[in-house]
Formats: structure tokens, sequence, C-alpha cells
């Protein structure tokens, strides 16, 4: 049954519902706005390569999950639903992380049918030997155009020197070598294993009908209610990193490194949403654009404002994760270990932290303005059964010690690797 | 629908505020509007850097962010964009509106005042900026500008309109050129700081919760030393419409890259002498702006030719620019597949589908900036750059009326001007 759940403080409510073939649905009404948003999710990402069917483990190459969101678009009859959407007007699109793939549009006018659509072409599933082929094509395009670009780069060199086993090591899209595996009987059992109601969320945002909403879902999917397949992501892997360095050199302009270290992973419900906040604040207090360590790196040209922390956590693993442009990536390093060593020797500053966690606060109610934001949010909650909508409850909960502890767990020598994207030939020439 | 008020408060500034009560955030924008120019292109895109950086009386980033964080976060960033031959420059501020926060009073006075100190009582050592700010920000626009390598889709675009308006105004970049980068200091960055401050005609922009007569009391109160004696005209864009003969300029280079780019300038000349802006926004959807376009549709999904082909029109020039992502030996296949397509819809060969999806994506998108304070803002500032007598929520119904001529009039105009190619090393091609 649909159920409103109110959250006084911040201003929001939602209408959630478990349909009975295992669908969770959560509409969060937003008056006053004309354009609206639907993002339908599977709990099925890059990093799912192993599972179960039937009574057997099952190993795929890597990158089915986003070829799979690439050939979900394809309809009977030689239409594309991504066309039949853009041609009313509705921006759609798509995207597949390492534990995720949702499919999503935001429009102004035409909501319900949109909706039919999106929830039709995600459940149905249609390919053919030659629209695969051409696919491996257009795939391949995709990922030789990520491999130019530095970011993705410097982070994979991190994510290979954390991880030893870890299916994460390898790009979501997969390689040009491993999609050539990949045929329609592949796709239609990965699609029956992960696109089952009881695996997937449905999210909507804007000025619509929740009734409205749910009969859609429960006339047009499936009715039946399979659990969702087990996966198997290797073996638990040490707290040490895989190696603690790498390197590579390419046409960039100036040296960019991204720093990390594996943190606890397997949580879920609550205690998930406490960790990552926990990590977050944590790495606000210790290198964040209000920290002490990050005014005086920047006024010694040490980073720039390309500076960035960041904490994941994904299938079956989490890390946390710092970098951006610098001349002096192991300099940075130092410090932010140097600073880690005395913040958890000498206490976190009561007065200090209590202005950083404001500042959180107010980043949360800020990310309560983007739909994309709430969707996607929503929707990892969902999958890890934790209430997004108390996010602000919960970082308030979360004390000086807190953090302390964490820096002092985490932020070791000993668990920090380093991935570095040089330039090619020294500096270029402008 | 939202309610505007707009007024110029002083001399040379002007105010645009859109009342609106459903979002979170508020947010607050000071713009100084300056003459895109390669002289000082470098040191105004640098200025609001330094003068973030501190302020007489928060002198330091350390004592900014703690009253930031205080203040619930609140983020004041230095905001540097081109629009057409205009470089703007200012600070973009959001802050989370006061109802939704335990503490939070006055937010909105406190961001306006902070924005008015860090542009008029910034930190200052002998009468001018401080040495060690310049010096720190120019080293780090030298390394902004050096980065600009990094995004290689980013960097192909930008060498066309290098190439393409070699010379032009238009042609210089956003942050300036490495030569004039390095030859800043202190005291030519403090005269043209001086300068820009009491000349430059001023937007500011306002999106929340809060009464636009209330909010031109705080802007008024936080602007109030903004000396105003000898106030400039608001530069101008100068938009090319005269029909192009040129020959079309080729340029290829190469690059350790494994995909390459490939990008068209046009010039879209007569159809830009009365634009309609609604007719514009229609043909670029319809050739390469949209998912139903005629790239998009054949040269990307029919053909495979590309992982990626869109254009994008600058009204503010009167360009378009076609930008794609090929294999290297493709080259010359994707260059007449494109033209080809252009030819199609100077022809009037529009399916319904590709002009309704066009028509619909346009009006999608102009709704869609009016739900969000930061699509409003930049929908304002190049509002009050064309002078556009419409309001930009009058623009949707405008395009449900264009017509497939207008379309096919406006194709017929452009005319192809630069190709730039990005490739790899051991391509021959």
């Amino acid at each position: 049954m649909l159920r409103l759940f109110e959250y006084g403080k911040i201003g929001e409510c939602a209408w959630r519902d478990e349909l009975p073939n295992g669908l969770r649905m959560c509409v969060v009404p937003k008056p006053g706005y004309r354009k609206k948003m639907a993002f339908f999710a599977t709990n099925y990402g890059g990093a799912d390569r192993k599972f179960m069917l039937a009574d057997d483990w099952i190993e795929t190459p890597a990158g089915v999950a986003h070829f799979l969101e690439h050939k979900m678009f394809d309809v009977e009859d030689s239409e594309n639903a991504l066309t039949t959407l853009s041609g009313r007007g509705a921006a759609a699109n798509a995207f597949t992380a390492s534990n995720m793939t949702a499919y999503h549009f935001e429009c102004t006018d035409m909501f319900y049918e949109n909706l039919e659509l999106l929830l039709k072409f995600v459940s149905t599933p249609y390919f053919t030997k030659d629209s695969v082929e051409k696919e491996q094509g257009i795939i391949a395009q995709e990922i030789k155009m990520v491999e130019d670009e530095p970011d993705y780069a410097v982070y994979y060199g991190l994510i290979r020197s954390l991880y030893n086993s870890n299916p994460v090591r390898d790009p979501v899209a997969g390689s040009v070598e491993s999609i050539k595996s990949i045929d329609p009987d592949l796709l239609y059992n990965c699609h029956r294993v992960f696109y089952t109601p009881s695996n997937m969320v449905l999210v909507t945002v804007g000025d619509v009908d929740p009734v409205k909403i749910r009969d859609l879902a429960l006339n047009i999917l499936p009715e039946y209610n399979f659990p969702p397949a087990k996966r198997d992501y290797g073996d638990s892997e040490d707290d040490q990193p895989n190696t603690l360095h790498f390197e590579k050199e390419m046409e960039v302009g100036a040296p960019i490194f991204l720093a990390g270290a594996k943190t606890k992973a397997g949580l879920s419900g609550e205690d998930m949403l406490r960790f990552e906040l926990t990590a977050s604040l944590a790495l606000s207090v210790l290198m964040g654009r209000g920290s002490p360590l990050y005014s005086q790196m920047y006024s010694e040209g040490l980073v720039n404002d390309t500076f960035y922390y960041d904490f994941e956590s994904t299938a079956g693993v989490s890390f946390l994760s710092f970098g951006g442009e610098s001349q002096n990536p192991e300099q940075v390093c130092l410090r932010v270990l140097d600073e880690a060593e005395r913040l958890v020797t000498s206490g976190v500053e009561q007065k200090f932290f209590a202005r950083r966690q404001r500042a959180a606060y107010g980043h949360e109610i800020r990310g309560l303005n983007s739909f994309d934001n709430i969707c996607y949010n929503v929707a990892v909650a969902g999958f890890n059964r934790y209430d997004y909508f108390k996010t602000i409850d919960v970082l308030e909960s979360i004390t000086a010690e807190d953090v302390r502890r964490f820096l002092a767990k985490y932020l070791r020598p000993e668990l920090l690797a380093i991935s570095t994207v040089r330039c090619v030939r020294g500096e270029r020439d402008v | 629908m939202q309610k505007v008020y707009n007024k110029q408060i002083m001399r040379g500034v002007n105010l645009t505020c859109v009342k609106a009560e459903k979002f979170k955030t508020g947010c607050l924008s000071i713009t100084l509007m300056t003459q895109l120019d390669k002289k000082t292109a470098a040191m105004n895109a640098m200025l609001p850097n330094v003068l973030r950086r501190g302020t007489a009386r928060l002198p330091d980033m350390e004592s900014i962010a703690a009253e930031l964080d205080n203040m619930y976060g609140v983020r004041i960033e230095p905001a540097l964009r081109k629009k057409g031959e205009i470089q703007c420059i200012g600070f973009y501020a959001d802050f989370p509106d006061d109802a939704f926060l335990p503490h939070g009073k006055n937010i909105l006075e406190k961001t306006a005042d902070l924005i008015g100190e860090m542009l008029l009582q910034p930190a200052t050592s002998g009468g001018r900026l401080k040495a060690e700010y310049v010096d720190s920000e120019r080293e780090n626009l030298i390394s902004d500008i050096k980065a600009e390598i990094n995004d290689k889709r980013v960097y192909a675009s930008m060498r066309l309109t290098e190439m393409m308006f070699k010379g032009e105004r238009y042609g210089v970049s956003r942050l300036g050129s490495l030569h004039d980068a390095g030859k800043i200091t202190v005291h030519s960055l403090t005269r043209h700081y001086k300068e820009l401050i009491s000349t430059a005609a001023i937007q500011v922009f306002y999106c929340g919760a809060a009464d636009p007569e209330y909010v031109e009391q705080i802007v008024r109160g936080s602007l109030s030393t903004l000396p105003r004696t000898d106030v400039s005209d608001m530069p101008s864009t100068e938009v090319s419409t005269e029909e192009w003969t040129a020959p079309v300029k080729y340029l290829t280079e190469k690059m350790d890259v494994t995909q390459g780019k490939l990008v068209m300038g046009y010039r879209l000349g007569e159809a830009m002498r009365q634009p309609d802006h609604a007719a514009l926004m229609v043909f670029n959807a319809v050739f390469g702006g949209a998912v139903t376009s005629k790239l998009f549709m054949n040269v990307r999904e029919r053909l495979s030719l590309c992982y990626y082909a869109s254009s994008g029109v600058d009204r503010l020039k009167g360009i378009m620019k076609v930008s794609s992502g090929i294999e290297f030996s493709k080259y010359n296949e994707a260059l007449s597949e494109i033209q080809r397509q252009l030819e199609s819809v100077k022809n009037g060969e529009i399916l319904p589908l590709e002009m309704e999806g066009a028509k619909k994506a346009v009006i999608t998108a102009i709704y869609s900036a009016l739900d969000e304070p930061g699509g409003l803002e930049s929908l304002y500032l190049d509002k009050s750059i064309l002078g556009l007598p419409v309001d930009p929520s009058d623009l949707a119904p405008m395009v449900s009326e264009v017509t497939v001529d207008q379309v096919a009039k406006i194709a017929s105009c452009a005319k192809l001007d630069s190709v730039y190619f990005l490739t790899g090393e051991d391509d021959d091609a």
C-alpha cells in the first residue's frame, strides 16, 4: 500500500510502496515544478560478472551490463525507445556504474505516456544478432573515447592499485576485446536474472500522482517475484593495497593524481549511511575547502582548485580518494597523512568540527534541489535498505570522535595507494 | 510562472530578481560585463580568483572558509564566462534557504555582503592587491591554460575557434593566452581592477524566496561603496551577418590519442540579421542538437560513422559548430556526410518526427531551465546581452510556431568556414 512519509525539517515528503512483484517505488512530490523526472534502476552493474543461475555459477565477460543498457532501448520493428521519448521532447538517457544500471528521463509534457514506455522497454528485452554486432562497433568507439581521458586513466590506475581481484578493477564498459564475445543469448540471460522487479527500484520526482504511477507499474511490469540473484565478487581482499604506485604518461597539461585507501565494505542499512557520512565528514575536516590543510596547500601552490576528495561504496568494496592537478603528488599525500596524524593525536577541535558539520548540513539541503541527485540517492538507498531523507538526522548524530576514529583507522601510510598521470615528453608548449 | 523583476538600482547596475518559493536554495550572482580583448582577457580571468583569496575583514582563505561554513556551507565561487565577445567575470553564490536551517538567519544578506567585500574591499598591501595572491593565482591561471588540453573534445573545439577567428575578438580564449598571463604583475592587475570596478556595467541576478524590494535593499547596501562616476556602456558582441564566401580553412593536428575529434565551424550570415531566436533553436535541434536530429540519427545511428556528432549555435556570435568523435580513417566520410545532412535541411527534407522532436526538445529545455536557479541565471544573462524584448518563458510558445521553411532558410545561410581535425600520431590521413 502506498504510504506517505513526511520529513518536516527539510520540507520534503515521499510516497513509498513495495509491489507484490517486489518492486520498490518512491514518489517525491515537488509542487510548483513543471519538469518531472522518472528513474528506473536495477541493482546490476559492471562488477556483477559472476552470479548464480539455476544452480550454477555463471561467469560473464567485462562490459555486459553496459552493453545491455545500450541494447535495452531497442524495441521490436526497428523502433528505438530513445527516439520515441526524444520525439516527445523528453530528455532521456541511461548510465551503467559498477553496481547499478539506470534508465531515466526528464520531461515537461506527456509524463505518464513516457513513464509507460520507460517501464515497457526496460522490462522487455529484444536483441538480434545484427543489432548486437552493430553495437559492438559503437561501444568500441565509446571505450576508445574514454581511454583518451586522463581522469579515467588515473581513476582506474587507483582502482587497480587498490584491488587485487575484485571485478571493479575492469572498466564498466569492458574492453574492445571483452565485448567481442557478447551475443543475444548472454544478454537475454543477464536480463532475466537482473531485471526482475525485486532487484529494481522506480523513483519519480515532480508534481505527479503516486496512484497513477503505481497502477502503471502494476499493469506493465511482470507479476513474478524472484529473489535477486546471488553474486560473487571474488575472494575478500586485504586492507593493504595490491600495489602502492601506478604511473602513466598522457597528453595532459599538468600532472594529475588520485590517491586512495580501502575502507570497511559490506555494510547495509543505516549503518552504511552512517559510515558514508562519517567518511565524508572526516575527509572534509581533513582536507575539504574549509580546512586549514587545503588553504595551506593551495597557498603554497601544491594544489589548485581542481583538488577534490571522494568516498565511494560499490559492489562489495568501499574506498576513500583524493586528487587533482599537482606538480608534486607525493608531497600532497605526505601532507595529508601528517595532518591526519595530527588530528588523530590531538583530537578534532569541537568548534571546528561543528562548523564543518554545518557546511555538510547545507550541502545536503542543496542536494534536494536537484532531481537527478534525489533520484540517484533514493535508488541507492533503496538497494541498500536505508532512508535517504534521514541523511540529515544521521549527519547531526556524528561526533568529532567518530571522525577522529575514522582518520586513525584509514589515513595511514601503509594503506595509501597513489595513481599519477604525467605529461608525455615532459611539459607541452601551448 | 515565476514573477520577474528588473530594475536599474545604481548607475550601470542592473538587478534581475526571480521570486520563486519552490527551491531549497537561493542564488545570487554579481557579474562584471567586460569586452573580450586579447590585452585584458588573462587579467580578467584571474581577477575573481585573486579577490576570492581574502578581504580586508577576512584576510585569507581560511577565515573566509570559516565564515562560509558557519553560513551552512554557502558557496561563493569565482565565475568566468565567455558570452559572444563579452567576458563575464564575477561571483556566483548559492545558499540554502533560511526556512530549512535550524539556526539560519539572513543568509542572503550575509552572502551579498561577503560578495560586496570581495569585490570592493579586497585584502591589500600598500594600496595594491596582495603580491602573494596575485603571484599564486597567476600560476594557477597558467596551469589552467595548460590543462585545456586534457579534455580533447573541448580542446578541439577551442582550436577551431582560434583558427576560425584568428585576429578577431571572438578568437580570444576565455582564459586568455599563456603569454599574456605570464606578464601580469601586481601593479598591472591592481590598476586594471580599479578601472574595471569603476567602469564596468554590472548585472546582478537573484533567484529565491525573498521579495525583490528586500533583495534590492540588500544589494544596494552591499555595493554602497561601488565607484560609479565613470561607467561605461554595456559592452557589445558583434554578430557576423555577412554572407561568408572565403575558401574553407583546414587544419589537422596530431596527438597521442585513440579517437579522432572532428570540429567544423559555420557562419550563419544573413540568418543573423534579424534573428528569429525560436527558429534558430529549432534549426539547431533539427540538424544536430537533439536525439532526433539529422546528425544523431544518420551519422551516428544509421551509418555508425562516429560515437557522437552534435551541433551547437552561438547566437551571441552568429555561428554554429559541429563536433564529432570518429575513427581516424573515417575523416573524409564523416566530413562529407555531415555536409550532406546540412544540405538536406537546406532542401527542407525534414521528417515530421525530426521537426516535432526538435521543437519538443527545445521546449523541454526552456521549461527545465526555468526550474533551476542556475538555468534561470544564465538565461537572463543572455537576455541582457542580446537586449531581447521577450522573457525566456515566452519563447516556448513561439517555438511551436516555427515552420520547416524557416528552418531550411537558416540552413541555407550557414556557410562552412573552418574544419579542424585532431588525429593520432601514427595516422597518415
